[in-house]
């Protein structure tokens, strides 16, 4: 009687159990006759193989491979529908000793991933991505996807995939090989055992690619969905044999493995200490030069908006360093995006005497409001008893309120008055500070002094600084005559 | 394990009924013909492989076939 040893059986770098539900545990969750587990077991394989699993982050998408951590004891990170070779390609560059798999099907590689695989690829990324295609949205219930076979019948072409309204059957590979960085690219299938063990060799030698450091590499396997197809395992593998290999020829469509040079090893990173140099940065004060925490109990909630280059950013970042300088806890919070090009701006500021828990201001206790729309978008929002600052000669009726006390000045004029309308933010910081007292003058200028460049600027503001407290005193003067 | 049943095939399959799904891929690919799907149904509801209990001769295109990772393991004679 002959001695029997194993030849074959379930991967080391598969979890003996999975645990994504309490039963089924030794079950994945593909459907009977399913590719993925195939070609899962093929990746399984060559990890143990070349003995990697350790350095091996599998990247998952969303779609039937999503569950990719529940079956594999390697590194696993499960990313935003398409998204895989971005994430793979920062997993790769932060950690170049890793060897970084995504693994990801049709839907999402071809369709909303299309841009992060093709420019991933055309960066010749240390990647390897096994793209597993059965031209269906499986996991969803059997939409088109840019891989569906023309003709084909499915929830969103009920008709069957009309090439004019619907486009071709779209062929990964081939887009791939015309690129010049990937290194190796093939597509198998899994037809038959054949077919299977031809896709194993594939799958070795694009994950060896990498291991080699040689570039990008990517299988593209043609792979069953019974369920979806509505057909039986062995109807859907002839399918895979018989018809989708007819459209989607196998083979291999780039292979420069034999005389690919391996990237040269990244720089290593500058050590943390080198930072400051490197970023130009001043040296840090000394402890002894930092402010003492403050002891008055404050929590100002300051939100500042105008129009983009009225300085409203500059106004939120004078006062932050101000506050850091008086012993605070500050934040300073600027709203980039298109108002950057001559529409609204807003940016929101923290001083507090306790550590700051979140930047954003929702319901402010200051708001600045340099133009109407956004005194408009943003008193609804202030305190009840809270401080408003307006640029302008008065509050328009509409949006005053009785419960807040509101000021306006038109800031930008008196700004013009001391040389330049562009110091109007410095105005407003004057009569702010004048209204309020929020801040002592000194640290203020200090803080002026270090955050405006150059000398001329300096001066104007100091003008514009002390024009603003001015214009507040007599305006609060004549409030109170008002009053009286 | 059950090899003394043996006698002088060259392999043996030990499927696992609980894992298996009863999808007829290793039967369709094996060269032998010494795989078949029970007449039984698994906890699951799946008819499991089942192996003939001679002939195998430890190939392993069943194996490759399967597509659950851990259900088929195949044993072949050394040497």
């Amino acid at each position: 009687m002959p001695e029997l040893k194993v030849t074959h059986q379930k991967a080391e770098c598969l979890y003996d159990s999975y645990e994504r539900k309490g039963e089924l545990t030794h079950q994945t969750h593909y459907c009977p006759g399913c590719g993925h587990g195939i070609t899962m077991k093929l990746l399984a394989e060559t990890i143990d193989e070349l003995g990697i699993r350790d350095r091996v982050i599998m990247v998952s998408p969303v779609g039937c491979s999503v569950f990719l951590y529940y079956y594999f004891d390697t590194g696993n990170v499960q990313v935003a529908h398409g998204r895989a070779p971005a994430v793979a390609t920062g997993l790769k560059r932060a950690r170049p000793d890793s060897i970084v798999i995504s693994y990801q099907g049709d839907g999402d590689l071809a369709a909303i991933g299309s841009a992060e695989i093709l420019h991933a690829a055309n960066r010749g990324e240390l990647i390897t991505c096994i793209f597993a295609n059965n031209a269906i949205y499986g996991m969803t219930g059997g939409q088109m996807a840019p891989t569906t076979l023309l003709g084909k019948k499915t929830t969103t072409t009920p008709f069957g995939r009309d090439k004019i309204k619907d486009g071709y059957p779209l062929h990964i590979s081939e887009v791939m090989s015309s690129l010049d960085a990937p290194v190796f690219v093939e597509r198998v299938a899994l037809g038959n055992t054949k077919q299977i063990l031809a896709a194993k060799k594939a799958i070795r030698k694009a994950v060896e690619s990498q291991v080699k450091g040689l570039g990008f590499s990517l299988v593209e396997v043609l792979s069953p969905c019974p369920t979806i197809w509505k057909q039986d395992p062995v109807e859907a593998q002839r399918f895979v044999r018989e018809v989708m290999a007819d459209i989607y020829p196998l083979g291999n469509k780039r292979d420069r493995t034999a005389d690919a040079e391996p990237h040269p090893a990244p720089a290593p990173e500058p050590a943390l200490s080198e930072l400051p140099a490197i970023l130009k940065l001043p040296k840090e004060p000394a402890p002894a030069d930092a402010a003492p925490p403050n002891p008055r109990e404050v929590d100002y909630r300051i939100k500042i908006a105008g129009f983009g280059g009225q300085g409203v950013l500059l106004l939120g970042q004078l006062l932050a360093e101000a506050g850091m300088d008086d012993g605070l806890a500050v934040s300073w919070l600027p709203s980039y995006g298109p108002e950057m090009r001559s529409g609204t701006s807003n940016c929101h500021v923290r001083l507090n005497n306790r550590p700051v828990d979140s930047p954003v201001v929702t319901r402010s206790n200051i708001l600045i409001a340099l133009n109407e729309p956004s005194l408009q978008k943003f008193v609804s929002l202030a305190e009840p008893g809270s401080l408003v600052l307006y640029n302008g000669d008065s509050i328009p009726a509409e949006f005053r309120r009785e419960d807040l006390t509101m000021h306006a000045l038109p800031f930008f004029e008196l700004a013009d008055e001391v040389g330049t309308a562009k110091a109007g933010n410095v105005v407003v910081l004057g009569a702010l500070l004048e209204v309020t007292g929020l801040l002592p003058d000194e640290t203020v200028d200090r803080a002026m002094a270090r955050v405006v460049k150059g000398e001329k600027w300096l001066e104007i503001d100091r003008k514009a600084l002390s024009r603003g407290k001015q214009a507040m005193a007599a305006s609060l003067g004549k409030e109170a005559a008002c009053h009286v | 394990m059950p090899v003394t049943a043996m006698r002088e095939d060259r392999g043996f399959i030990e499927v696992n009924a609980q894992e298996c799904k009863g999808c007829g891929l290793c039967v369709e690919a094996c060269v032998q013909k010494v795989l078949h799907l029970s007449a039984h149904l698994n906890h699951y509801g799946y008819h499991p492989a089942e192996y003939d209990g001679r002939g195998c001769n430890g190939c392993g295109l069943c194996f490759y076939a399967c597509p659950e990772p851990g259900a088929l393991k195949i044993f072949k004679a050394v040497a």
